[in-house]
């Protein structure tokens, strides 16, 4: 299990004050505090991770943010925010003296402008929510990670999720004009607006990616972009995991950017055929999926030339979609991929380190020699184009051994992830999972100026201070 | 994801089953974004997810069922939404049945839920006593605004007055057991589970189906003995009733099947469809013999949709220039995966079909939902009802008999799909509707 910040015990001790206080500030079914109903908000979709928190409490406006901030501001308690729950790194993952501060009731979308291509939407609208709401007048929201179904844009703020098509559209960040938050205190500030860039330092860019610890996000004005004349996908399969990782370095090397180059090995494509039987080659060891986008015209031409090259590494099958409904199966498989690993093993950890792609092969090898090494199977899929590693790992969580030995894996792939010049974590951001790790990737120097960044915004380090940062400077603190 | 039940917990077979159902949720959380309550309450409890967890922790501990959980689960639809979202397969319609049937055994509800569900319990699956309910409740039916009060019986009771028909339609055809012959030579044999509420609430469902499997050369039994599925009561956590409905079916269907055989065993509710498809898991502790057969049932069970695509069907009228809104029942698209079979069929005899946006989210009909939990199920037919409107329909089509009575009262008819299929292959027009053009 994780460590944790000690819990403040004046806070524990004051508890029936704080929830009689929060409950007068969201009436209704809006502050959960029953041991039995705060159960369920202990963890997140990093479920190995648990601690049952002080109270949930659900507003419906920035109005009752800001008052649950300032009250809880005054009363020194901290705070976790969450969004969908659907965190894979653990960023919901609550204190024992914290109160979690769901968004989820914040579902409604404010204004959409497609003379200015933005939308205003609340922090608890689905990522595809959004473009559920413009895609009848031909518009999308571009980054689209594989829990988008679910997961909601205030998280994707503060993770800068990514998602298969962040190789031609970006992620998050390039995406984002501006974010209505509540800070620490209590105070509602309006960041950016329906505008490129903004007046002053980027705190849009800061405050992207800042899992939750710099401000609460309850309102976001996104880009949306004029939707492709139209898609089409290919399924690569190739006989091994490296030489699926050599085409995909030889694609992008070509100066080729689709829209989506998307990555599977074995396991992974029998579990989410299982799934969402799209036609996937059960006889490759490792499939690419790659989407090109434009008139019919383009799409053939880069067909074609994605094809050639994918012929130089000796294909087991190339198939290109047919259909509108064969495309949506295949990328329903992709989607749900990691859900779908649910089929073969009852518990997962899920990695997101990210490599340079002419590492991609050279990397597969080595996490599969890995995989040997600690008798743990390894189900690989994710975002090759962008070089964005997701090696499941599978384990059993009702043997704590064969977790812990999870947990080391996982820290090897991400330490490996570093060495080739690669980062900890491509788009489900640090949160718990990757905390203690963070020495790897930084000096001591370059924590501590972040740190001071942190205390900038939030000096008595009460929003999701258990994240991020390791917990004693350059010590590991996992138990 | 992990549990904690103890090598004895498990020896308990259903405890096993929950606890296999539990380790392959892997609490990605996808479900909760199609979750008809998660998207109307916003609230981690009130999604597939945290009633799992909820489920998951009573479970582990042997708690009795606290009113907490009850709460929650009880808000439940079980209309499947979450099953199709699912990438790992989790089965949270065994799950969520078995939490019903536990919280019925442990936990003690108020006096006026306990004798609400027993009367629905008592009187939904009988014909005879229902009838007389609703002649009751016709009568009671203008005094519903008068009910005073926001109490929980209160509203229930005003639900319930609202949904019972201002009329009541003549017996059908399917009402006795007994045997419909082919026209022509006979291609097949199936039996069509007449059903208890449908039969009082719309013969014309019944009827129709009758008239269109005949006419196609089908011969049409309905069973002596064969009677409600047990889905009713199986929904509301009594275990005994459903079992015994759900085994007086599968001796009544076996009958025939050793007897002159058949082809099919046809369902024109798909809430009862779901359930009869699950007679094989129910009873899979059961005798032998018995399981045997219920498997057998199960196996031979099929929606008429499906049952109409297997056999081929085909119109004999000209298109009647009609636009019709499909609503999916969550028992059809969700319980059995039967989403292109009942739309090809209406495009086949002619009608444009719209399929309205959110088609995924219940109605709030769920069984007795509607009565249950007046204020969840009001506000899931006001989203459908504007969604479908949206569409700019003629009419509403479903395979349901619980969408169509919590869909009914609107502008827009409501009809079974079978009803217009049979139409426009040479049966009557449903009541209230006429075509446009051709006809």
């Amino acid at each position: 299990m994780i460590a944790q910040p000690e819990p403040k015990q004046d806070v524990l001790a004051k508890r029936d004050s704080i929830v009689a206080g929060l409950r007068a500030l969201v009436p209704g079914s809006g502050v959960i505090a029953e041991a039995i109903r705060l159960k369920p908000y202990e963890t997140d979709g990093l479920s190995a991770y648990r601690q049952i928190p002080l109270a949930v409490v659900l507003p419906e406006t920035t109005e009752q943010v800001a008052a649950v901030m300032a009250f809880c501001h005054r009363e020194g308690v901290r705070v976790v925010p969450r969004g969908a729950g659907t965190s894979l790194s653990g960023g919901a993952l609550p204190m024992a003296d914290a109160v979690v501060l769901g968004l989820m009731r914040m579902n409604r979308i404010l204004d959409i402008d497609y003379g200015d291509r933005c939308a205003v939407v609340q922090a608890g609208v689905t990522n595809i929510g959004i473009t559920q709401a413009v895609q009848a007048e031909g518009f999308f929201y571009a980054p689209d990670p594989s829990s988008q179904l679910a997961c909601m844009i205030g998280g994707n703020v503060n993770m800068n999720s990514g998602g298969a098509h962040c190789l031609r559209y970006g992620v998050t960040a390039n995406n984002l004009l501006g974010l209505r938050v509540v800070t620490v205190a209590g105070e509602v500030l309006d960041i950016g607006g329906a505008h490129l860039d903004a007046a002053g330092y980027d705190w849009l860019g800061l405050l992207t990616g800042s899992e939750g610890q710099l401000a609460v996000v309850t309102e976001v004005t996104v880009r949306i972009l004029r939707s492709p004349e139209g898609a089409r996908a290919m399924l690569a399969a190739f006989k091994s995991n490296e030489i699926a990782g050599a085409c995909v370095d030889a694609i992008i090397g070509s100066g080729i950017i689709p829209v989506a180059l998307e990555f599977m090995d074995r396991p992974a494509i029998h579990a989410c055929e299982a799934f969402a039987h799209a036609g996937y080659p059960l006889d490759a060891e490792a499939m690419l999926i790659i989407e090109v986008e434009g008139s019919i015209t383009e799409q053939d031409y880069y067909l074609d030339r994605i094809r050639e090259i994918c012929n130089r590494f000796d294909p087991v099958s190339l198939k290109v979609s047919q259909s509108a409904e064969e495309s949506l199966a295949i990328w329903k498989g992709r989607k749900g991929a990691f859900g779908a690993v649910g089929r073969i093993s009852p518990d997962y950890l899920c990695m997101d380190g990210t490599i340079p792609t002419s590492r991609l092969a050279d990397v597969l090898g080595r996490i599969g020699e890995m995989s040997a090494a600690y008798g743990l199977q390894v189900a690989n899929i994710f975002h090759a184009g962008d070089g964005n590693l997701h090696p499941l790992i599978m384990f059993d969580a009702n043997d704590p051994a064969s977790f812990r030995k999870a947990e080391d894996f996982g820290a090897d792939i991400l330490k490996l992830c570093v060495e080739v010049g690669g980062c900890l974590t491509g788009e489900h951001g640090v949160g718990v999972e990757k905390r203690d790790l963070m020495g790897v990737q930084f000096s001591e120097i370059e924590l501590d100026q972040q740190r001071r960044v942190k205390s900038a915004f939030d000096p008595g380090w009460l929003l999701n201070p258990s994240k991020v940062f390791p917990l004693k400077p350059g010590v590991a603190a996992a138990a | 994801m992990q549990t904690n039940f103890t090598e004895e917990q498990l020896r308990d077979p259903e405890t096993s089953v929950a606890n296999l159902i539990l380790r392959t949720c892997v609490h990605c959380g996808f479900c909760t974004a199609t979750c008809p309550t998660f998207v109307l309450l916003g609230d981690e409890l009130d999604s597939p997810r945290g009633r799992i967890y909820l489920i998951k922790d009573m479970l582990e501990n042997q708690r009795p069922a606290s009113e907490e959980v009850v709460r929650h689960v009880d808000r439940c639809l079980s209309c499947l939404s979450c099953m199709s979202t699912c990438p790992s397969g989790v089965h949270y319609m065994h799950l969520v049945d078995h939490a019903r049937t536990y919280i019925e055994a442990t936990y003690r509800r108020p006096w006026h839920d306990r004798a609400m569900r027993r009367m629905l319990g008592a009187v939904l699956p009988r014909p005879a006593l229902l009838r007389l309910a609703l002649r009751g409740a016709k009568i009671a039916r203008p005094l519903a605004r008068a009910i005073p009060g926001n109490s929980v019986p209160a509203q229930r009771l005003r639900a319930m007055l609202k949904l019972a028909p201002a009329s009541l339609p003549a017996k059908g055809a399917a009402e006795r057991p007994g045997v419909h012959r082919a026209v022509g030579t006979r291609r097949g044999r199936v039996a069509l589970l007449a059903g208890c509420a449908q039969n009082v609430l719309d013969p014309a469902i019944n009827d129709a189906t009758i008239r269109l499997l005949t006419r196609m050369g089908v011969e049409v039994v309905v069973a002596e003995g064969a009677g409600c599925c047990g889905a009713l009561t199986h929904h509301m956590g009594q275990h005994d009733p459903a079992m015994h409905a759900a085994a007086a079916n599968i001796a009544a269907w076996s009958r025939e099947i050793a007897g002159e055989g058949l082809d099919a065993i046809v369902i024109n509710t798909s809430g009862c469809g779901t359930t009869v498809k699950d007679y094989g898991f129910m009873f899979r502790t059961a005798p032998d013999a018995q399981r045997v057969q219920a498997e057998a049932v199960s196996a031979l069970a099929a929606d008429i949709s499906e049952y109409l695509t297997r056999i081929g069907y085909a119109p004999s009228r000209p298109a009647p220039g009609l636009t019709v809104a499909y609503h999916a029942a969550c028992s059809l698209q969700h319980g059995q995966k039967i989403l292109n079979e009942p739309k090809t069929l209406l495009r086949k005899a002619g009608f444009t079909v719209k399929e309205p946006a959110e088609g995924h989210l219940c109605c709030g009909s769920a069984g007795t939902y509607n009565v249950m939990q007046p204020e969840i199920a009001g506000r899931l037919r006001e989203r459908k009802l504007g969604n479908i409107k949206a569409t700019k329909p003629d009419l509403i089509a479903a395979g349901n008999i619980g969408c169509m009575t919590q869909l009914a009262g609107d502008a827009l008819p409501v009809v079974h799909t079978v009803q217009l299929l049979d139409w426009m292959a040479g049966g009557p027009a449903p009541q209230g509707i006429a075509a446009k053009s051709g006809g």
